[in-house]
């Protein structure tokens, strides 16, 4: 009786001590949670580490950078000759395009221009007729980026569809151009920029994932890819140095960096501005470049004094800058606003000599041409423009019954001409007159 | 059209125009149930016509500048809450139905084209519960009647802007698949994470330790550079004969071509400024190796221009270029071998056996600065320079006509794409040390 009294009793413990296994297994299971949850704080205390350590070094950077600055660069230049006021005309207006112009390159035959717009229109004009001698229509809108090949054989560009194309060129009317299209990069986001290196057979790119890279055309290989900036990169320019290594790039996070083709490392990071770097230019001598960003500021950036050395900024200019380049002695930077002008600004002088408007909607993009004759404009207004400087600069003087035109020259060494006239013109003789010096 | 929606609850905080509505709040949205006081709207107008807008292009940084209109709502009933983004909450055709269906009796014909032709669709289809869509229409405008006009234009906006991203006129990019990938500020493009800061901190380790110029002396740089390349600058100083793009006269250009039997001065004057100059010029380069073959050291520059090759030619040809290379060059008693110092010759022999383009770099490096030191001042002093400089020609400047408004005719030059073409079928195979570029280089 008394076994049958233990069965029982051993039965009624078995399933209680069933039940409380799954109860068991869940205390067991509760310390592992909050080993996870440790570890998980472990990372997070490194990853803030790690940022605070980041922020401790480039704070120790710039007191380094500053400890060599002697002097400032408008001091520097106070023994130049300052420049008048110049007045840039528009020489050619190229329209063809049907929607915005967003982007454009130069042929080194010095009057061939590629550019590329919203619609997907990439046109090939030859500047100096105003002819269109190829167009492309790429598959996607938005073509943020194009460049011209050395040779003048192939143009690449790219935009939305995250790739880089290259298109040979070809004069057989007949022949779609879009046929012999060839992939080179591959992206993960949106292409801003792309550039070739000094020959046919690299493309430099620079994409809205972050990182830029340099791709074998032939192949479609990709022979290096640049890491370091924190967001996406706009713009990039490749050093005209004689070793030819390196390229500078800049991005929404700020920065702007130098990078070395070979290695893929980030040799120089200057963090000064306080929005979206658009542009970037190298000074012709390859030892500084410029940089255009949305607050509405150049600056200059010296590559051997690893610092900023200009601003070019005015209280009255609010608007970005999409685009800078220098002119050919380096001694006039241009800007492209997006409040449709051309601000010209004297390099060493940190003055603007020339606001240049004509555009009626806002500069989008803005290259010298190869021997520096003159500089084309893109913009959303459908157009781009080609400008130059008049020689002349007028003043008039009313003097009673005599008006004096006097023509100044720009440059200080040519003869200033001086014509009188006895009678007071009339104001549509007048307008005449002016237009008449160049 | 951005709308930035500030939750009523615990936080007020915006969210971007995709994410859900925390679910407290849906709860409050849910049918016939007035929502209290707290919602605030802020609400960015568009700019020009509605459809551009939606369409607005990769901005890197939202436009804050905008107007934007912040309105307070008091209560609302239970039809708005359909425009808010939430998947539990889809745009159904029905809504659309009602949305029709209040445009159409509001502005009698007043629908788009593609907006018409959707009415009808839907009307044949949900045929059977016609009469509710046109009865929810009527209650709808009703009370949105009993709004104060602020509410009813912002309301009448959003539902607006709602249509046009769940049902996108045709021919317009559907935003909610392309939308996420556009390029915005709230998500990061590049994780930061410990890696990144590594870098970060790498990066800047390695700057710290870089070598600084004094400011006064780069910028003296600048100065210089500037002066010296004055005359050059046609911004600057004007060109001459005259500048292309004002007098319509290519003159200019063909005087600079690359193949002319005299340069001009300044052309000229420009190869004493660097070494760069002189090699960048196809002219200068040509002169350069005369004078070299009149000193026996040709064999320099002809390297340099192998190495050049190599790093900017095609990959796959590098093998077979580098081996070119040492044959001609490096290998123990070579026909125009160079002269390299051991160490630089050792690396360039180990690094041969495994070719990739940067294989020859050291070695192109030593040559470089070799002929810079040497052979170039010793050119610019030498009678072959100095003729050169006494031929060279100073252009006229042309006079200006007296008719500036008879435009001269522009002619048209030959494409680069073109000659180059006709080059490569004239052309034997193995072009050698020059390389592609300069079939192409053939200028107007």
């Amino acid at each position: 009786m008394f076994y049958l009294d233990f069965l029982i009793v051993i039965l009624c413990f078995k399933p209680f001590r069933c039940r409380s296994l799954p109860a068991q297994r869940k205390y067991m299971r509760s310390p592992l949670i909050p080993e996870m949850a440790t570890q998980e704080v472990q990372l997070n205390e490194t990853l803030a580490h790690l940022k605070t350590e980041s922020e401790t070094l480039k704070s120790k950077l710039e007191e380094e950078r500053a400890k060599l600055h002697d002097v400032e660069l408008h001091q520097v230049a106070e023994k130049v000759e300052g420049l008048g006021q110049f007045v840039m005309k528009t020489r050619r207006t190229l329209k063809g395009h049907g929607n915005k112009v967003l982007c454009m390159d130069w042929c080194k035959d010095k009057r061939r221009i590629v550019s590329s717009s919203q619609d997907g229109k990439v046109i090939v004009w030859d500047a100096f007729t105003t002819n269109k001698e190829h167009a492309v229509t790429m598959p996607c809108t938005w073509v943020m980026a194009c460049a011209y090949a050395p040779s003048g054989c192939a143009v690449a560009c790219g935009g939305l569809d995250n790739k880089c194309s290259v298109y040979p060129l070809s004069l057989d009317k007949n022949e779609n151009l879009a046929a012999k299209k060839k992939s080179v990069a591959m992206h993960t986001n949106y292409l801003s920029a792309c550039s070739f290196t000094n020959s046919d057979m690299q493309i430099l790119t620079s994409s809205g994932d972050g990182t830029c890279a340099l791709w074998d055309v032939e192949s479609g290989q990709l022979l290096q890819s640049f890491h370091g900036h924190a967001a996406d990169v706009l713009c990039l320019d490749l050093a005209p140095s004689e070793t030819g290594n390196t390229f500078v790039s800049g991005g929404c996070d700020k920065k702007a960096n130098v990078w070395d083709m070979r290695s893929g490392q980030c040799i120089q990071s200057f963090e000064t501005h306080e929005s979206d770097i658009n542009s970037v230019r190298y000074y012709p001598s390859g030892d500084a470049f410029a940089s255009g960003s949305d607050d509405a500021t150049c600056r200059l950036y010296d590559l051997r004094a690893d610092r900023e050395v200009a601003i070019y900024s005015k209280e009255s200019i609010i608007f970005g800058v999409s685009s800078v380049d220098f002119s050919l002695s380096g001694r006039l930077l241009f800007g492209g606003y997006n409040d449709y002008t051309i601000n010209v600004w004297d390099v060493l002088k940190g003055t603007r000599v020339s606001i240049l408007f004509g555009h009626e909607n806002r500069v989008s993009t803005l290259r010298v041409s190869p021997d520096g004759t003159a500089f084309s404009t893109g913009s959303w207004d459908h157009t781009l423009r080609v400008c130059d400087d008049c020689y002349f600069f007028i003043g008039i003087k009313y003097n009673q019954n005599l008006c004096t035109f006097n023509f100044t020259p720009c440059a200080p060494d040519k003869p200033p001409l001086s014509l009188t006239a006895t009678h007071l013109p009339k104001y549509s003789n007048l307008k005449k007159h002016i237009y008449r010096s160049t | 059209m951005f709308i930035f929606f500030l939750a009523a609850c615990e936080k007020h905080r915006p969210l971007p125009l995709f994410t859900k509505p925390s679910s407290s709040l849906h709860h409050r949205l849910s049918p016939c149930l007035p929502l209290s006081p707290l919602a605030h709207f802020l609400i960015l107008h568009p700019s020009a016509s509605l459809p551009a807008a939606t369409l607005s292009p990769p901005h890197r940084t939202i436009n804050l500048r905008q107007k934007h209109r912040k309105v307070s709502l008091g209560f609302f009933f239970s039809q708005t809450p359909y425009f808010w983004t939430s998947t539990r909450w889809p745009a159904s055709e029905l809504d659309y139905a009602i949305y029709l269906a209040k445009k159409n009796i509001r502005k009698q014909g007043e629908l788009m084209e593609y907006e018409k032709e959707r009415y009808s669709v839907l009307h044949k289809r949900i045929n059977h519960t016609w009469d509710f869509v046109v009865m929810q229409a009527r209650e709808q405008l009703r009370a949105s009647k009993q709004r104060r006009k602020a509410d009813r234009i912002v309301l009448e906006c959003q539902e607006q802007a709602y249509w046009l991203i769940n049902r996108p006129p045709p021919g317009v990019h559907n935003v909610l698949d392309v939308g996420l990938e556009r390029p915005n500020n709230f998500s990061a493009r590049v994780t930061l994470n410990s890696d990144y800061y590594k870098n970060e901190i790498e990066t800047s380790r390695r700057a710290l330790g870089r070598n600084r110029v004094k400011s006064s002396i780069c910028l003296e740089g600048f100065v210089k550079y500037s002066e010296q390349y004055l005359n050059h600058d046609p911004i600057m100083q004007g060109c001459l004969p005259s500048n292309p793009w004002i007098s319509d006269d290519t003159a200019h250009w063909t005087m600079n071509a690359d193949m002319v039997p005299t340069p001009t001065r300044l052309r000229v004057e420009r190869w004493s400024f660097s070494f760069m100059e002189l090699l960048e010029d196809s002219m200068g380069r040509r002169e350069f190796m005369t004078y070299l073959e009149k000193e026996f050291s040709a064999e320099n520059l002809c390297f340099w221009q192998a190495c050049e090759d190599v790093r900017h030619g095609e990959s796959s040809r590098i093998v077979e270029k580098v081996e070119d290379i040492y044959k001609n060059f490096l290998a123990p008693g070579a026909a125009r071998w160079v002269n390299i110092d051991s160490k630089t010759m050792d690396k360039t022999l180990e690094g041969i056996r495994h070719p990739h383009r940067f294989v020859m770099d050291d070695a192109q490096m030593h040559i470089y600065f070799l002929m810079k030191k040497d052979s170039y001042p010793r050119y610019l002093k030498s009678d072959l320079y100095k003729n050169m400089l006494a031929k060279a020609i100073v252009p006229q400047e042309t006079k200006k006509s007296v008719f500036p408004f008879m435009r001269r005719q522009r002619h048209s030059s030959p494409s680069p794409a073109q000659a180059a073409t006709q080059a490569e079928d004239g052309q034997a195979k193995g072009a050698g040390q020059a390389g592609t570029n300069s079939a192409g280089g053939s200028n107007a």
